[in-house]
């Protein structure tokens, strides 16, 4: 099927339950989904597409767990170690008054790691600004479905067919 | 199925379609501005252009243009600082807690909240820079080697504790909001028509495609930001709190601080955006999103925070009188009945008794009286970091010391200038960004709606009367 290869059929729905009762009808009956695209996000959606569960909270963990050792690292080579302080009679490595930045950093090194986790693994960044869009309107009141059809075994037809009874409004062929 | 429990009221009003809501929103963004924002805008360049003149003068001749003395060496510029940082307390308050209670009606003001926060953090920030007096040195702050030779920041202190959690705080903040708005970018990115705005909002959405993977992160994400923004928040104010707490000035030296501060934040936040939003929503017509039902409950939170600031005002003057600690009940007593009686009164007219009159859903309803209650609060918040740090200080332990403050020129001007550096960023923000969440309202709509549509993607109502053709005719191949 190589005549087929970077074709799309590109499914529109109009409201957001209609896709999603769709999609595990369309599954079953054997039509391979690329991805829906939506205007906001529409819970349980990922998983009637068979996607994986996001793994970005191990990811949050680990940085965090960077930035509670950075701070605590920081702070009792330099004040313990480096240039040891007596500061109100207190021992240079005195651990509770480190939690406040040591609880800051987590945070910070969490947040950060995370954000730019998210932006890696979605493919975004600044410069994919013509990322290739199926319809523009996913990204105001539509529901958009691409199928890749060198991916399928299915024909043009048989998908298309399966789309409207699956409650599409518009079915589209996009070739990139 | 979405179903909505008759009980609540609807948080959208109108009957929007998902359509009318990116129309509604868009619509703001992507006309030209109007001649109220360019009046608007021009007053708070000029007020921004007199304050930086002042903020000029004091940072060439110096800190002796304020009012302060040897006596008195904070004032309006902590009392400002700590100000604008409780403003900031509430952006992150209705996006990371409201998300973790699931209050769904923090969508439709949200953004301009968070936006606030920045906004307000960044003026907090100025005044930290401004009380340095040398603001080339600000980088002293950072844990670097003290003049580059081998003493390092003292990690005791909370004014360093300070410097890590306003950083934190002003980051993670700018980052959860711009994670936000990518969505809300892609939507003007798609409907652009000129070339250059196209590629502005183009390159701010970074590629935003919506996929149902990408959402299933984002949702995440957010949730693991609100979790740790509802922490972080809290801690702020606490930290700022402990830059009073940990001395042993009577009348800071108090372990009550970090809850009384963070109370007090949230209720002056929460005032400020009334303020801005019960303006907002006239301008950009937003009555059907930001409903006399947001009112209202915004209204109780700052009735509850209100309460627990009036408790802590209580509490914190009986136990001066109850620990037997003289000094501790002289500074409260002087707070009552010293020179600075107005101050201390003025507080507690605003920030206790004002908050009460919320508990009548009549006025809890109307919008002016709504308003009118905001200003008030936020003029007593900014009295009672006034009571706190002058009053605490003026009469010290050595009665030939004690003294009075009174402003210059340059404390009003740079008070002046923090206005007019908030009221520009925020009309910015306003012309060229989404002031409502429209990703997230369209996800709230049909569980929050009056009168919804049978078909809520339907065409917007607008276009029917001829205003804007959709944008993504032209797309056909």
């Amino acid at each position: 099927m190589a005549e087929l290869s970077g074709k799309y059929l590109v499914g529109v729905y109009d409201d957001d339950d209609t896709v999603l009762h769709a999609v595990p009808r369309l599954r079953k009956a054997g039509v391979k989904i690329k991805e829906v695209y939506s205007p906001f996000p529409i819970h349980g959606l990922d998983e009637a597409l068979g996607h994986p569960r996001t793994r970005i909270g191990i990811a949050a963990f680990m940085f965090g767990v960077t930035g509670c050792c950075t701070a605590l690292t920081m702070m009792i080579w330099m004040m313990g170690i480096d240039w040891p302080m007596i500061v109100g009679g207190k021992d240079p490595i005195s651990i509770p008054n480190y939690i406040p930045i040591t609880f800051e950093l987590t945070v910070l090194f969490t947040a950060f790691g995370m954000v730019i986790t998210f932006f890696i693994s979605n493919g975004l960044g600044p410069g994919t600004h013509f990322h290739p869009r199926f319809d523009v309107r996913s990204t105001d009141n539509k529901f958009v479905m691409a199928i890749d059809l060198g991916r399928n075994s299915m024909s043009i037809e048989d998908i298309s067919r399966a789309l409207k009874d699956s409650g599409a409004e518009e079915v589209n062929i996009k070739q990139f | 199925m979405h179903v909505t429990s008759p009980v609540r009221e609807p948080l959208i009003q109108g009957g929007k379609t998902y359509a009318d809501v990116t129309e509604d929103i868009c619509r703001h963004v992507e006309g030209s501005p109007t001649k109220e924002w360019k009046i608007a805008f021009g007053i708070s360049l000029i007020v921004l252009a007199y304050g930086s003149v002042c903020l000029a003068w004091t940072w060439w001749e110096g800190l002796g243009v304020w009012g302060l003395n040897k006596t008195v060496g904070w004032a309006w510029d902590i009392t400002n600082f700590v100000w604008w940082v409780g403003i900031g307390h509430a952006g992150t308050l209705i996006s990371a807690i409201l998300l973790l209670f699931r209050q769904k009606w923090r969508t439709s003001i949200n953004r301009a909240a968070e936006a606030m926060t920045i906004f307000a953090v960044i003026c907090a920030a100025s005044f930290i820079l401004m009380h340095m007096g040398r603001p080339w040195m600000a980088y002293w702050a950072l844990p670097l080697p003290n003049a580059f030779g081998s003493l390092w920041v003292n990690f005791n202190s909370p004014l360093v504790w300070d410097v890590f959690a306003i950083s934190t705080y002003f980051s993670v903040s700018l980052v959860f909001w711009y994670i936000g708005l990518i969505p809300d970018l892609a939507t003007i990115r798609d409907r652009a028509t000129s070339k250059v705005s196209r590629f502005m909002y183009g390159t701010f959405a970074m590629g935003w495609d919506g996929s149902a993977k990408t959402w299933a992160r984002y949702e995440y994400i957010s949730l693991i930001l609100a979790g740790l923004s509802t922490p972080l928040v809290l801690s702020v104010h606490t930290i700022v709190s402990m830059d009073f707490a940990t001395s042993v000035i009577p009348g800071w030296h108090t372990t009550i601080f970090p809850p009384y501060f963070v109370a007090g934040a949230i209720f002056s936040g929460f005032a400020m955006v009334q303020n801005l939003m019960l303006i907002t929503r006239v301008v950009y017509r937003l009555e059907d999103y930001i409903t006399l039902e947001h009112i209202e409950t915004m209204n109780k939170v700052i009735t509850l925070t209100g309460s627990v600031v009036g408790v802590a005002y209580i509490t914190e003057f009986f136990i001066a009188w109850y620990s037997g600690v003289e000094y501790e009940y002289y500074a409260f007593f002087n707070r009552m009945t010293g020179p600075y009686w107005w101050a201390y009164w003025a507080m507690m007219t605003c920030n206790v008794i004002s908050p009460q009159l919320f508990w009548s859903r009549k006025l809890r309803r109307s919008i002016t009286f709504t308003f009118f209650i905001s200003v008030v609060v936020n003029i007593g918040m900014w009295f009672e970091r006034f009571v706190i740090i002058v009053t605490s200080l003026h009469r010290d332990y050595l009665p030939s010391s004690w003294t009075m403050f009174s402003p210059t020129r340059y404390d009003i001007g740079d008070y002046i200038f923090s206005f007019g550096l908030f009221f520009t960023l925020f009309l910015l923000f306003s012309k060229y960004l989404p002031v409502v969440n429209m990703a997230e309202v369209k996800a709230v709509i049909r569980s929050t709606s009056a009168n919804l549509p049978q078909k809520i993607a339907g065409v917007a109502k607008v276009r029917q009367r001829g205003t804007a053709e959709p944008v993504y005719n032209k797309d056909k191949e």
